[in-house]
């Protein structure tokens, strides 16, 4: 029997949302594989969450203990996997690729001595081998993949892959690690943004602002809007608006930015040039409010408003309030 | 300082895909190719470098057909000491096979530093930096967005979902680098004449064959054509309604 193995992602001992996502797709291939699923996670501790995995569909749950686990380090993560993968003859390994996954895919990769494909927003077992879809050209297109090589390793774009519930055993494992050491490079520091904010990648609602808006100050409209939503939204903003300095990078959206798939997304004042669309056309439903009617970005856009945003704006972030009273 | 930069030519973000007949690659008729906009900041943070220490050299390396020769002189034109092209017919769809070619060409070179951008904007596979790390045994941080050197150690910063890291290494290491760690030059005319006389070597390389297949390259579903709701605030109690209703998001 084939077993798929999952590598999830924990922050303070505790699961990230992200690592529901991974077991839900390990849990799919590794039925078309008629195999088991094993999810693995590191943490310096026990992990809230880990007993639920069973849940979405976890086999065997491994939360592997360690003190050098406290924090991401790249080199032991790394081994750890990998020796895990190797003693398990695991058919396929799935990473999320976060920005912790996309550092240590490639890595796991290289001592496995098989390739990576990451980023993938879609998967299936064809023929005896796994065939994943990604996306390149930052969207314009739809790579279809096929990798003969065992194990398959992948990385999962976030906020793809939506949890289903597929209950399983999820027999929880805590084994500690003898000996193991944080290797040489060492994150000394994890600097916290502000409590309760969302990053742009994985929010579930980004509220994204462009030129129209015509100074850094007028954000705090988008800010307000997104509070409105109360903590599920976060601000986006378009290149345009990062390169003049009035949002950090970290807020980009577009091909030199992020590539987000919220359920919900609002343009405002972005015009919507291809780079920009790239960077979002694959969110579930997309409001464009634009005082040009012609603007591209009402091409993509489900529901569209035309006209005055500092007039339009306000009026949403009231009604939204309304809502969420 | 000695510093090696990998770099890809790639076509511009501006370009509208378009599919070639076989299926499973772009359709190259009139696109115009550029140098990946991450590695810019790789090349800029080079120059930075060795300007800093006052000595050393910046090599640039790409992976590439033979047109990639105008990439590495753009980058020569930036400030770039040197170029080597390894020359192949077609790029391979595996990032490890990719990564082999230039660890191989990089493992003797005694850099203090080999710097990628932390991705390619075409294939966005992210890996090729990290990989080359692992092959050649060197610690690596993916997407420094700052950075800081002195006595043979480095400090690094890059961002994470929600936060930033900080990170130390020793050098030698391989560093991927993100927008926001510098603000690239653009090349002036005299960088620009001065690069055509700078030394390139072309390397033909050949490659392994890779344990991927690509099945197709196609377009992504369109979008269904969306309504404007209606102009001015007046339309926002008809677009919460449909929200609400319609989309059922709310």
């Amino acid at each position: 029997m084939s077993a798929v193995l999952a590598v999830l992602e924990q922050r303070d001992g505790t699961l990230r949302k992200v690592s529901h996502e991974v077991v839900t797709a390990a849990r799919r291939l590794a039925d078309a594989l008629a195999g088991t699923v094993d999810a693995l996670v590191l943490g310096a501790g026990p992990v809230a969450g880990s007993e639920q995995l069973g849940r979405l569909g976890a086999d065997r749950v491994v939360v592997l203990k360690h003190p050098a686990f406290q924090r991401y380090a790249p080199e032991a993560f790394a081994r750890a996997v990998v020796a895990l993968a190797k003693t398990g003859g695991h058919a396929a390994v799935l990473l999320p690729a976060s920005a912790t996954g996309r550092d240590l895919a490639p890595r796991v990769a290289v001592q496995l001595g098989v390739p990576l494909v990451s980023d993938v927003t879609d998967l299936e077992f064809e023929g005896g081998a796994v065939v994943a879809t990604r996306p390149v050209y930052a969207g314009k297109a739809l790579l279809k993949i096929k990798i003969t090589a065992k194990p398959a390793v992948l990385s999962l774009r976030p906020s793809v892959f939506t949890p289903v519930e597929r209950p399983r055993a999820g027999t929880v494992e805590s084994p500690s690690l003898a000996n193991a050491e944080v290797g040489r490079v060492v994150v000394r520091e994890v600097k916290a943004a502000a409590a309760g904010t969302l990053d742009v990648g994985e929010a579930p609602i980004v509220v994204a602002g462009g030129r129209g808006l015509r100074e850094p100050a007028n954000f705090k409209l988008l800010e307000e809007l997104a509070q409105a939503f109360g903590g599920k939204a976060s601000v986006g903003a378009s290149r345009a608006v990062v390169d003049a300095g009035w949002r950090h990078h970290a807020d980009q959206v577009g091909q030199t930015g992020k590539t987000v798939s919220p359920m919900l997304y609002v343009a405002v004042g972005i015009s919507g040039a291809i780079q920009h669309l790239a960077g979002m056309r694959t969110s579930k439903v997309i409001v464009a409010i634009n005082r040009d009617k012609d603007a591209p970005i009402f091409k993509v856009a489900d529901y569209g408003i035309v006209g005055d945003l500092f007039e339009i704006v306000p009026r949403l972030t009231e009604e939204i309030r309304k809502l969420h009273g | 300082m000695r510093i090696a930069v990998c770099i890809k030519r790639l076509p511009d973000s501006e370009t509208r895909v378009k599919i070639a007949p076989d299926g499973k690659s772009l359709d190259e008729t009139g696109v115009k190719f550029v140098l990946n906009p991450y590695d810019e900041f790789a090349v800029e943070e080079a120059l930075r470098r060795r300007e800093q220490a006052g000595a050393g050299e910046v090599v640039v390396f790409s992976l590439g057909p033979a047109a990639a020769q105008e990439t590495i002189r753009s980058a020569l034109a930036m400030g770039a000491d040197r170029g080597v092209l390894l020359q192949v017919d077609r790029m391979p769809a595996d990032g490890l096979v990719v990564a082999r070619a230039l660890a191989a060409e990089l493992k003797d070179g005694a850099f203090d530093l080999i710097l990628f951008g932390k991705l390619a904007i075409d294939d966005y596979n992210h890996q090729v930096g990290p990989m080359v790390a692992e092959l050649l045994g060197l610690p690596c941080v993916t997407s420094v967005s700052r950075l800081e050197i002195a006595d043979g150690k480095g400090v690094a910063e890059r961002e994470i979902e929600g936060g930033i890291e900080v990170c130390e290494f020793p050098l030698p290491a391989v560093l991927t680098v993100d927008k926001g760690l510098n603000e690239p030059r653009y090349p002036a005319l005299k960088g620009i004449m001065a690069a055509k006389k700078k030394p390139m070597e072309i390397k033909p390389t050949p490659l392994g064959v890779g344990d991927v297949e690509i099945v197709a390259l196609t377009l992504p579903p369109e979008r269904k054509e969306g309504k404007i709701v209606g102009e001015g605030p007046a339309a926002v109690l008809e677009l919460v309604r449909l929200l609400r209703e319609e989309a059922k998001i709310l």
